[in-house]
């Protein structure tokens, strides 16, 4: 099957994501469940992820402006940069792609080929809504929560850095964090977090969905699916900086 | 009653299911029986909208089902039952929530009328203190009974069971058949049962079709699959040692 036939599919699929519930109850609930599975539970590796890429950005910035004539405060304003910028939204979504994405088609290709997606649709329930719908919406609500998150630990663990190293000063590197700051980042970086939710469900659901065979080739879709999502966040996030950053 | 009527069904060069024309009646065990890869699978997936067909029709009581959108096929999809070969339960439920699913997507039932409705179910297949349990902790017979447990939980005009006793012991195997056939009688449901199991055929079987190479073959009783002359089906029921001596006991 072509690219072109792959998205032809991905989209008329995504139209019955979206069908009305049969049941907004239950609908509510599996979204609750979901905001467990896709977002709380990566909260952890998200926290050490970013405490420790902070500080390495603090480090790596503190040795390369040696020259006197840049102020030492750049270190606290790059490293916020860097984070609100890149790291926080596309870095942190591209370590869920890898972490939640995998996870999603390797359930959703399970019950693919244990039938449990026909038993489904033989009920007359509408599986990809029910199964795809509540993961994709938990991770619009989660992952721009996670992504904060990201942020504050990401410019802390600088700042810890900057501290223990004593390459930059506290108040040195608070004056830098605050130096010119754009709130505007923090929405760029919220809408591409929120389409990046959409990519990291949907693509590896998409996957797991249209399994065929066994655990093999669920384990294939997993791998596949991590990364065509990884490929798909790159290219919205180059499209996306483009439309939002361009003046 | 479910009539299939010039029923086609290609996947690319494969044409898989030519011109079949089917009757399966209500209150009686119809079966289809043939050679793996015969088109049985097929025919059953395209008879519940698993499957699209290139032509024909499935009507159900009148209704053809092929033809309907999404919301009115739901409609119909509601009044069947099916229990997969695997049983497909669902792995991140226990056996009570598994049966009382169906219940909660499509009634307004309480949470109490539902288990009530769950263990009447599960109680009826003789499988009464296993709802805690998840579908990893049963066994392959267990598995059956609360996959037919879900498929009669509400109440269907129709059920499909895609080879119910594949993968279980003779006995037990023929606990679930008798477990079938008395819902369906109980109940007046039109059953299904897709198998290649001749003690399936002989037990339950009141109405036999036997596709051959994507064809409807021939059709009849129990009691004349073991009679008739048709060399395919001769070749097929009178496959195993077994069955050759019940055909030289017959001729006797």
């Amino acid at each position: 099957m072509g690219p072109l036939a792959h998205i032809g599919r991905y989209v008329i699929w995504m139209g019955r994501v979206f069908r009305k519930p049969e049941k907004w109850g239950i609908y509510r609930r599996r979204i609750f469940e979901e905001v467990q599975n896709v977002g709380y539970n990566s909260v952890g590796l998200v926290a050490i992820v970013s405490l420790f890429m902070g500080a390495v950005l603090t480090i790596q910035l503190a040795y390369n402006l040696s020259s006197p004539l840049i102020p030492l405060y750049t270190v606290g304003l790059g490293v916020r940069d860097s984070i609100l910028l890149e790291f926080a939204p596309t870095i942190i979504s591209i370590i869920l792609a890898g972490k939640v994405g995998s996870s999603i088609a390797g359930e959703i290709g399970t019950m693919r080929v244990t039938d449990q997606i026909d038993a489904l649709d033989i009920m007359g329930v509408n599986s990809t809504g029910y199964l795809v719908g509540p993961k994709i919406i938990a991770a619009m609500i989660s992952n721009p929560i996670i992504v904060l998150i990201s942020m504050i630990l990401g410019i802390t663990g600088g700042w810890l850095a900057g501290i223990l190293t004593g390459e930059v000063s506290s108040s040195t590197y608070i004056y830098g964090i605050q130096y010119w700051f754009q709130p505007y980042y923090i929405t760029y970086a919220l809408i591409k977090t929120v389409v990046f939710a959409v990519i990291i469900t949907s693509i590896p659901a998409y996957f797991g969905y249209f399994t065929k065979g066994g655990a093999l080739e669920v384990g294939r879709a997993s791998t596949v699916s991590v990364v065509y999502s990884i490929m798909v966040i790159l290219i919205f996030n180059l499209l996306l900086t483009q439309m939002l950053l361009h003046k | 009653m479910i009539e299939v009527k010039g029923l086609n069904k290609s996947f690319g060069e494969n044409h898989v299911l030519q011109d079949i024309n089917a009757k399966f009646y209500k209150g009686k065990v119809n079966i289809i029986i043939g050679q793996s890869g015969s088109g049985k699978t097929v025919l059953t997936k395209c008879m519940v909208g698993l499957h699209d067909v290139d032509s024909g029709t499935i009507e159900y009581d009148g209704l053809d089902f092929a033809s309907l959108d999404f919301q009115d096929k739901t409609k119909i999809r509601k009044d069947i039952g099916m229990l997969f070969q695997a049983g497909a339960l669902f792995d991140s439920m226990t056996v009570e929530e598994n049966v009382m699913f169906p219940l909660s997507m499509f009634t307004n039932q309480s949470l109490a009328e539902r288990r009530e409705r769950a263990n009447f179910c599960l109680q009826r297949v003789t499988l009464p203190n296993a709802n805690a349990l998840y579908p990893s902790e049963l066994s392959g017979g267990m598995k059956k009974r609360v996959a037919i447990a879900r498929a009669i939980a509400m109440n269907p005009k129709y059920l499909y069971c895609d080879e119910p006793n594949s993968g279980l012991d003779p006995k037990t195997g023929l606990v679930i058949d008798k477990l079938i056939q008395e819902i369906t009688e109980e109940y007046n449901i039109t059953t299904i049962v897709i198998t290649h199991d001749m003690n399936s055929v002989i037990e339950i079987g009141d109405n036999i079709h036997f596709i051959y190479k994507g064809k409807k073959w021939w059709e009849g009783s129990k009691e004349e699959i073991l009679r008739t002359e048709n060399k395919e089906v001769n070749d097929f029921v009178y496959a195993s040692e077994f069955m050759k001596m019940v055909k030289k006991d017959l001729a006797k």
